[in-house]
C-alpha cells in the first residue's frame, strides 16, 4: 500500500516570523522528505505551532520561503494550498453531520456526488466511523471527533498532513490507541505528515524523524534514536528521555575533560565542546549502582550519593541518587537480591565513553516539562 | 425564606404579569363592538371594523405602506448591521468597541430629537413620504438591533472553524455562505425580525416624515385615536397581536427544534 | 480579490455602511438640529434664554423629569422581585414569566397605548371599579398620573431584563454562606444579594429614565394639556407653530439631558465594577 509517490516534499528556508519585538521564529529551516513522518516537537511558545500555521499558511512569513512539493507557497492563501489540517480542537462543522463534514472538502473541489459518496465511505472506513456517519460532532466522544476531523483532512488526498497537537485533549490510554491508529493511516496513505507535539513519548512512537524546537529555532533534527544517543544540544538531551546531568567546573587533564562534581572528579574523553561551561549528559540504563567499598576498574567514572527514591518498574528499578553536590542522578538497573534502601549509600558508576559531553545552555529542570508525564 | 413569603412574593408576580397582558388583551373585545365607540366592555358583536380595515383606503393603505418598508427596512438593515457586527467582531477590541458605541447611539437618542433633525434635512432634499425616507430613517434606527442580535451570535461563534474551512479549500467567501452564515443564522435571523417589527413599529420619525399619500400604519392608528373612538384602531391592535404572538410561537418552537437536532 | 485581502486586513470597511448611513440618517440631521437652534430665526442665544425664561417650558422640563424618575421608582419596585422569582422557578414557568415580559414588548407601543386609553378614561374600567367600590371618580386621562401608570406598564420590560439577565449570574451559594454564618435572611439579602444585583439595577434604571425621558406617545396620548412632556412640546413647537429654532432648542437640551444622565451613570458603573474587579 505505501505508495511514497503521494506525499510531498516540505522545505522550509530561513523562515522567520516576528510579532511587533517578539520574535516566534527565527530564522528556521528544515527539510522533510517526502512521506516522511516529521514531528515538531518542543515546549510551548517554542515556535512548532508557529511553523505549521506557517506551513498551512494560517500565519505570514515575516522572512524567508516555503515550497511544498514543487510549488514556492509563500504568498498563496491556505485555501489553495491543498494541505490538511488536524487542529487540537478538532474544528468540525457543528451544523454538519460527519458526513457532510468529510465531504465538504470534496465539494469544494466538485467532486461528483457518486465519487464524492464513496469516497467519503472509504474514509470513515479508514477511520472506523462508517456507523456514525449521520451524526452529528457534538453527538460523538472526543475520540471520535479526532478520527471525523482526521477523516475530513485526508478525503481529499493533500500531498501533505498536517497535525496541530491532535491528541492534546484526549486521556492517555485513547492517546496511545490513536497513535497506532494514525501510525497505520500515515502507512497506508504515504502522505506526508508533520504533527505538532510537546509530549517526547508521542513523539519516538510515531515518527520516522523529529525536529526539537526551542525558542523559535530547531535545536536538531534526527531520528529519536538519535536524539536520544546522540543530542547535540543540553537542552535537546533533557528533553528527551531522562538523564542524569552533571555541571562543575572543568579542565583539560592528558587529552580527557575533567569536570568537578562537588569533592569527586569525573572526566570524559576528548576536548571541551566549545568554550564555555561544560555539562555531563548520562542515560539512566548507562549508569550501575554499587555498595561502597566495591572494586571498580579503570575506564569507569565513580561518584558517591545517598539513595532519595526508589521505583518500581516491573522490569526493574529506578533509582534517584543524591549526589555530593545536591544534583540528582538517575539509574535505571535490573531487578536484584538485594535492592537498595532509602538513604544507603552508594556509588555512581558509568562508563566514561557512555556519557555525552555538552555547552551547557542553562536549560533548566522547566525544560523538561515533555518528561513522563 | 418561608414558605409564606415565597407564596406572597408569587401572588406580588402574577399580579405584575397579569398587569403586563391583560391591558393590551382589552383591545380585544372592543375590536368587535357594535357601535363607534371605545367603552368597555362593548355592546353587541360586529366585524365590521375589521372589514374596515380592507375597505377604508385610508386604512389598506397605511397598513401596506408599513408592510413595505418594514420588509425593505429588514433586509437593508439586516445585511449592512451584519457586515457591520463581523467587522466589529473582527477588529481588535479597542476599536470594535468604539465602532460599535457609535452604531448604537440611535437607541439613546430621544426620538423627538432624531425626528426633528431628520424631518428638517427631508424637508430640505424632497424626501418626506418617500420611500427611500422613510427606510434611511427606519434602517438607522434599526441596525442597533441587528448588531446586538448578530453580535451574539458571534461571541460565541467559533473562528477556528473558519480557518479550518480555509485549509479545505474553501475561500473567504464560499467560507462566509457555508460556515460562518450558517452559524450565526440564528442572530441573523432575530436580527431580521428586530429590524421588521422595529419599522412597522416606528411612530415618532413616522409622524413628522410622513405625507398625505404616503402614511405608515403607526401613523394612522396615531391619527385615529386623537381623532374619534374609532375601534378600528382595536382591530388593527388586535391583528398585530395576534401576528406578533404567531411570530414569537414560530421563533420558540423552532428555537427548541432545533437545539433538539 | 485585492478588494477582500484588504478586508481581511481591515475589518473596519465592513462597518462603513452602517457607519456612512447612520453619518446620513441621524449625524447630519442631528447637526441640523443644534445648527437650528443657534441660528433660527437669528443667530445667538436666544431660543436658550427664551425656553428658560418661561416658566411653563421650565414646568415641563421639571414635570419630564419627575415622570422619568416616578416610572423608574415603579419599574424597579414591581421589576425586582419579579426578576428575582424569574431566577427562583423551574424553566417551565421561567418560560412563560419571560414571555409574560416580551409579548407586551411586542405589541406596538401605540396599540398598548390604546389600552390604556380605553381602561382610564372617564367611563373606563378602573372608573367603574372604583365607583362599584363606592369611591369617587378618578380623573386618570390627561392626567399625570395616567401617564406614569401607562409608562411604567410600557417599560417595565426594559427594567426586568437587565435585572434578570444580573440575577441569574448571581451564586446563590454566597447567600447561602451568609446564612450559614449566622446573618438573618434580611440581613443576607441586604448585605450580599442586594449589592450584587446592583449592576442590573442600575442599567434597567438607567434605561428606563432615558427612555422614558424621551418618551412620546404615551404622554401624547394619556397626558393632553396638563401633562405635556418635553418631547410632545417640541413637536408642537416644529410641526405646529413651525418654529424650527425653538423646538431644536428643547431637542438639544433633552439631548444634553440624556447624555449627561448617561455619562453619569458609566462612570457609576466603571467604579463600581472596579471595586468588584478588585475584589476577586
Amino acid at each position: 500500500m505505501a505508495d511514497k509517490e503521494r506525499g510531498a516534499a516540505v522545505d522550509i528556508r530561513a523562515v522567520t516570523k516576528t510579532y511587533g519585538t517578539f520574535t516566534a521564529l527565527d530564522d528556521v529551516s528544515l527539510r522533510i522528505e517526502p512521506g516522511q513522518f516529521m514531528t515538531f516537537l518542543g515546549p510551548s511558545g517554542s515556535g512548532k505551532t508557529t511553523t505549521l500555521n506557517v506551513i498551512a499558511g494560517f500565519t505570514d512569513l515575516t522572512a524567508g520561503e516555503i515550497q511544498i512539493g514543487e510549488r514556492s507557497v509563500g504568498n498563496l492563501p491556505a485555501h489553495k494550498r491543498n494541505v490538511g489540517v488536524v487542529f487540537q480542537h478538532y474544528a468540525l462543522f457543528p451544523h454538519m453531520t460527519v458526513a457532510a463534514n468529510v465531504a465538504y472538502p470534496l465539494k469544494l473541489r466538485r467532486v461528483p456526488q457518486a465519487e464524492r459518496n464513496r469516497r467519503v465511505a472509504e474514509t470513515l472506513e479508514m477511520v472506523r466511523l462508517t456507523d456514525f456517519a449521520h451524526r452529528h460532532p457534538a453527538e460523538l466522544s472526543g475520540g471520535q471527533q479526532q478520527r471525523v476531523a482526521l477523516a475530513r483532512a485526508m478525503v481529499f488526498d493533500p500531498p501533505l498532513l498536517l497535525m496541530d497537537e491532535p491528541l492534546g485533549a484526549l486521556d492517555k490510554k485513547l492517546r496511545e490507541w490513536l497513535q497506532l491508529e494514525i501510525k497505520r493511516i500515515h502507512r497506508e496513505l504515504g502522505t506526508t505528515f508533520v504533527y505538532v507535539t510537546h509530549d517526547q513519548e508521542e513523539a519516538l512512537a510515531l515518527s520516522d524523524r523529529i525536529a526539537v524546537f526551542n525558542k523559535g529555532r530547531i535545536e536538531q533534527v534526527g531520528s529519536g534514536r538519535d536524539l536520544y544517543d546522540r543530542p547535540e544540544t543540553l537542552f535537546v538531551g533533557r528533553f528527551i528521555g531522562e538523564s542524569t546531568v552533571l555541571r562543575g567546573p572543568h579542565e583539560l587533564r592528558g587529552g580527557e575533560t575533567a569536570l568537578r562534581i562537588g569533592e569527586d572528579w569525573v572526566s570524559h574523553p576528548g576536548q571541551p565542546v566549545g568554550s564555555g561551561r561544560q555539562a555531563l549528559l548520562v542515560r539512566p540504563e548507562k549508569i550501575s549502582l554499587l555498595r561502597p567499598g566495591a572494586v571498580t576498574e579503570d575506564g569507569l567514572n565513580t561518584l558517591p550519593g545517598l539513595i532519595s527514591e526508589a521505583i518500581y518498574l516491573g522490569s526493574g528499578v529506578k533509582y534517584e541518587v543524591t549526589l555530593t553536590d545536591g544534583s540528582r542522578a538517575v539509574a535505571r538497573v535490573p531487578l536484584t537480591d538485594e535492592p537498595f534502601a532509602l538513604g544507603e549509600s552508594v556509588i555512581v558508576v558509568w562508563q566514561k565513553q557512555d556519557a555525552r559531553l555538552l555547552p551547557d545552555d542553562g536549560s533548566s529542570e522547566a525544560a523538561q516539562s515533555g518528561e513522563e508525564q | 425564606m418561608s414558605r409564606f413569603q415565597r407564596t406572597l412574593i408569587g401572588l406580588f408576580c402574577a399580579a405584575v404579569a397579569l398587569w403586563l397582558v391583560a391591558p393590551t388583551l382589552i383591545i380585544v373585545p372592543i375590536s368587535f363592538a357594535e357601535k363607534k365607540s371605545l367603552a368597555f366592555p362593548p355592546d353587541g358583536f360586529s366585524l365590521q371594523w375589521y372589514a374596515n380595515l380592507i375597505r377604508n383606503p385610508e386604512w389598506s393603505n397605511s397598513i401596506l405602506n408599513s408592510l413595505q418598508i418594514a420588509a425593505i427596512v429588514s433586509v437593508v438593515a439586516t445585511v449592512i448591521g451584519t457586515l457591520a457586527a463581523i467587522g466589529i467582531a473582527r477588529m481588535k477590541p479597542r476599536g470594535g468597541g468604539v465602532i460599535r458605541a457609535i452604531l448604537i447611539t440611535p437607541m439613546i437618542v430621544p426620538g423627538v430629537v432624531m425626528a426633528i433633525g431628520i424631518y428638517a434635512v427631508y424637508l430640505d432634499h424632497q424626501l418626506v413620504g418617500s420611500l427611500t425616507g422613510y427606510v434611511a430613517a427606519h434602517s438607522m434606527l434599526a441596525i442597533p438591533f441587528v448588531i446586538i442580535a448578530v453580535g451574539a451570535s458571534l461571541s460565541v461563534f467559533d473562528t477556528r472553524l473558519e480557518t479550518a474551512a480555509a485549509s479545505l479549500g474553501a475561500s473567504r467567501i464560499t467560507t462566509f455562505f457555508t460556515i460562518t452564515l450558517p452559524l450565526i443564522a440564528p442572530g441573523v435571523l432575530s436580527g431580521l425580525l428586530f429590524a421588521f417589527v422595529t419599522s412597522f413599529d416606528e411612530v415618532i420619525v413616522a409622524l413628522f416624515i410622513n405625507s398625505p399619500s404616503r402614511k405608515t400604519l403607526p401613523v394612522q392608528i396615531f391619527a385615529s385615536m386623537t381623532r374619534d373612538s374609532d375601534p378600528t384602531v382595536a382591530a388593527v391592535g388586535t391583528l398585530i397581536f395576534l401576528l406578533t404572538s404567531f411570530i414569537i410561537a414560530a421563533g420558540l418552537w423552532f428555537g427548541t427544534r432545533r437545539r433538539r437536532a | 480579490m485585492r478588494d477582500l485581502i484588504s478586508i481581511r486586513r481591515n475589518p473596519v470597511l465592513l462597518t462603513v455602511p452602517a457607519v456612512l448611513l447612520l453619518l446620513v440618517a441621524l449625524g447630519y440631521p442631528l447637526a441640523q438640529v443644534v445648527l437650528r437652534s443657534f441660528t433660527d430665526p437669528q443667530p445667538g442665544l436666544d431660543n436658550y434664554i427664551w425656553f428658560f425664561s418661561r416658566p411653563v417650558n421650565l414646568t415641563v422640563f421639571w414635570r419630564t423629569f419627575e415622570v422619568s424618575a416616578w416610572v423608574t421608582l415603579l419599574c424597579l419596585i414591581l421589576g425586582y422581585p419579579y426578576a428575582w422569582m424569574m431566577t427562583a422557578v423551574g424553566p417551565r414557568m421561567r418560560m412563560l414569566m419571560i414571555l409574560c415580559v416580551l409579548v407586551p414588548f411586542w405589541v406596538s407601543g401605540v396599540v398598548r397605548t390604546l389600552a390604556w386609553v380605553i381602561l382610564l378614561q372617564d367611563s373606563g374600567v378602573i372608573n367603574r371599579v372604583i365607583m362599584a367600590l363606592g369611591f369617587e371618580k378618578l380623573r386618570l386621562i390627561r392626567t399625570q398620573t395616567g401617564v406614569i401608570i401607562g409608562m411604567t406598564q410600557v417599560l417595565l420590560p426594559f427594567m426586568i431584563m437587565p435585572l434578570y439577565a444580573v440575577m441569574r449570574g448571581i451564586d446563590l451559594r454566597l447567600v447561602q454562606a451568609a446564612q450559614s454564618l449566622g446573618a438573618r435572611p434580611a440581613l443576607s439579602f441586604l448585605q450580599i444579594y442586594l449589592p450584587l444585583s446592583l449592576p442590573g439595577i442600575l442599567g434597567g434604571a438607567v434605561i428606563v429614565f432615558i427612555l422614558g425621558l424621551g418618551f412620546y406617545i404615551t404622554p401624547a396620548l394619556l397626558g393632553g394639556p396638563r401633562a405635556t412632556m418635553l418631547s410632545t412640546l417640541a413637536q408642537q413647537q416644529v410641526l405646529q407653530q413651525l418654529n424650527w429654532g425653538r423646538g431644536g432648542a428643547m431637542g438639544v437640551i433633552l439631548l444634553v439631558s440624556t447624555l449627561l444622565l448617561l455619562a453619569v451613570a458609566a462612570r457609576f458603573t466603571r467604579r463600581r465594577y472596579q471595586i468588584a474587579g478588585g475584589s476577586k
